[in-house]
């Protein structure tokens, strides 16, 4: 495990690089999710007529 | 009206979009995760380690899909760019608004674990050739339109304006293509090509496609879901999504 964990040495390099890559994906995956909750929000609350809606 | 013009704007209707692209999301969504996680254990875990660069290489799994995805996504961009400006279709500015921050991230991704693997590699985090250059100039394309967007406060000139910068900057990505054949480059030319049987034992470039595919599929789906609200919010003012937001509320 440990081994693996090492990549030969380069344990740093390769773990940062897949680390970066999938927070990124993560936060361009959460993003929609705010948004939608925020349209949704601001409809409940009788954002009257979608305008506050919109600056969402 | 031509008949493509009519399916163009069939087509290009938020409502028809939004009522059929659920289960696109789902799917995009479902490919995405699984195919992702397998190429990245196979990459990680089974594929074999590079004779010259030992397990640095591995980087390979994420850098050379999102650096792909992030040239495709821009050509999309500058294609949407096109019918915004010729047909004035809403849905592509949407298209353009949604896809220039997703495209920016993207593109970093591709920087950062270029930059990363070129340290081992090649002793320094940044070197200033023709690949990494183009890929850079890239970066900054997208950031353009997210800000030009941001800045110009009517909507339909913002479109404009941002739909230009799209079509002109897709001048660039043959350049970054072509960079490592017309340049030289300390960035190494593409391992697989259409016309060449790959480089890599397939050990190693199956888990490279299986990720390529991955990489594509999910950033679909974020898309997807991102002109999803964005109809939402564009068309607020609409019967249909009051009536929509009604029932999710």
């Amino acid at each position: 495990m440990s081994e693996f964990l090492a990549m030969g040495g380069h344990g740093l390099y390769v773990w940062l690089a897949y680390g970066l890559s999938f927070a990124v994906l993560a936060a361009l995956g959460l993003r929609p999710l705010v948004v939608r909750r925020r349209i949704v929000a601001n409809a409940r609350h009788g954002a009257g007529g979608g305008a506050g809606a919109r600056q969402a | 009206m031509g008949r493509f013009t009519t399916w163009l704007h069939r087509m290009g209707s938020p409502r028809w979009f939004f009522d059929l692209s659920r289960p696109w999301l789902v799917g995009f969504l479902v490919v995405g995760l699984t195919l992702l996680t397998v190429g990245t254990v196979w990459g990680l875990g089974f594929a074999p380690p590079d004779y010259q660069q030992g397990d640095s290489y591995r980087i390979i799994y994420v850098h050379v899909p999102s650096a792909h995805l992030a040239e495709a996504l821009y050509v999309a961009m500058g294609v949407a760019g096109i019918v915004v400006l010729v047909w004035r279709m809403k849905l592509a500015d949407m298209f353009v608004a949604v896809t220039a921050p997703v495209g920016m991230a993207i593109t970093g991704i591709a920087l950062l674990t270029g930059a990363i693997w070129g340290r081992p590699t090649w002793g320094a985090w940044w070197v200033w050739d023709a690949r990494t250059t183009s890929v850079l100039v890239l970066f900054f394309l997208y950031v353009g339109i997210v800000a030009l967007r941001q800045a110009i406060p009517r909507a339909d000139q913002a479109g404009r304006a941002a739909a230009i910068l799209a079509i002109v900057g897709t001048v660039n990505v043959p350049i970054i293509k072509y960079s490592v054949d017309w340049w030289l480059t300390l960035h190494q030319p593409a391992s697989i090509t259409f016309t060449a049987a790959p480089a890599m034992p397939p050990s190693m470039w199956v888990p490279l496609l299986i990720n390529f595919v991955g990489f594509y599929s999910l950033v679909a789906a974020f898309v997807v879901a991102g002109l999803r609200n964005e109809v939402l919010q564009r068309e607020a003012d609409a019967q249909w999504v009051r009536d929509w937001l009604g029932r999710a509320t």
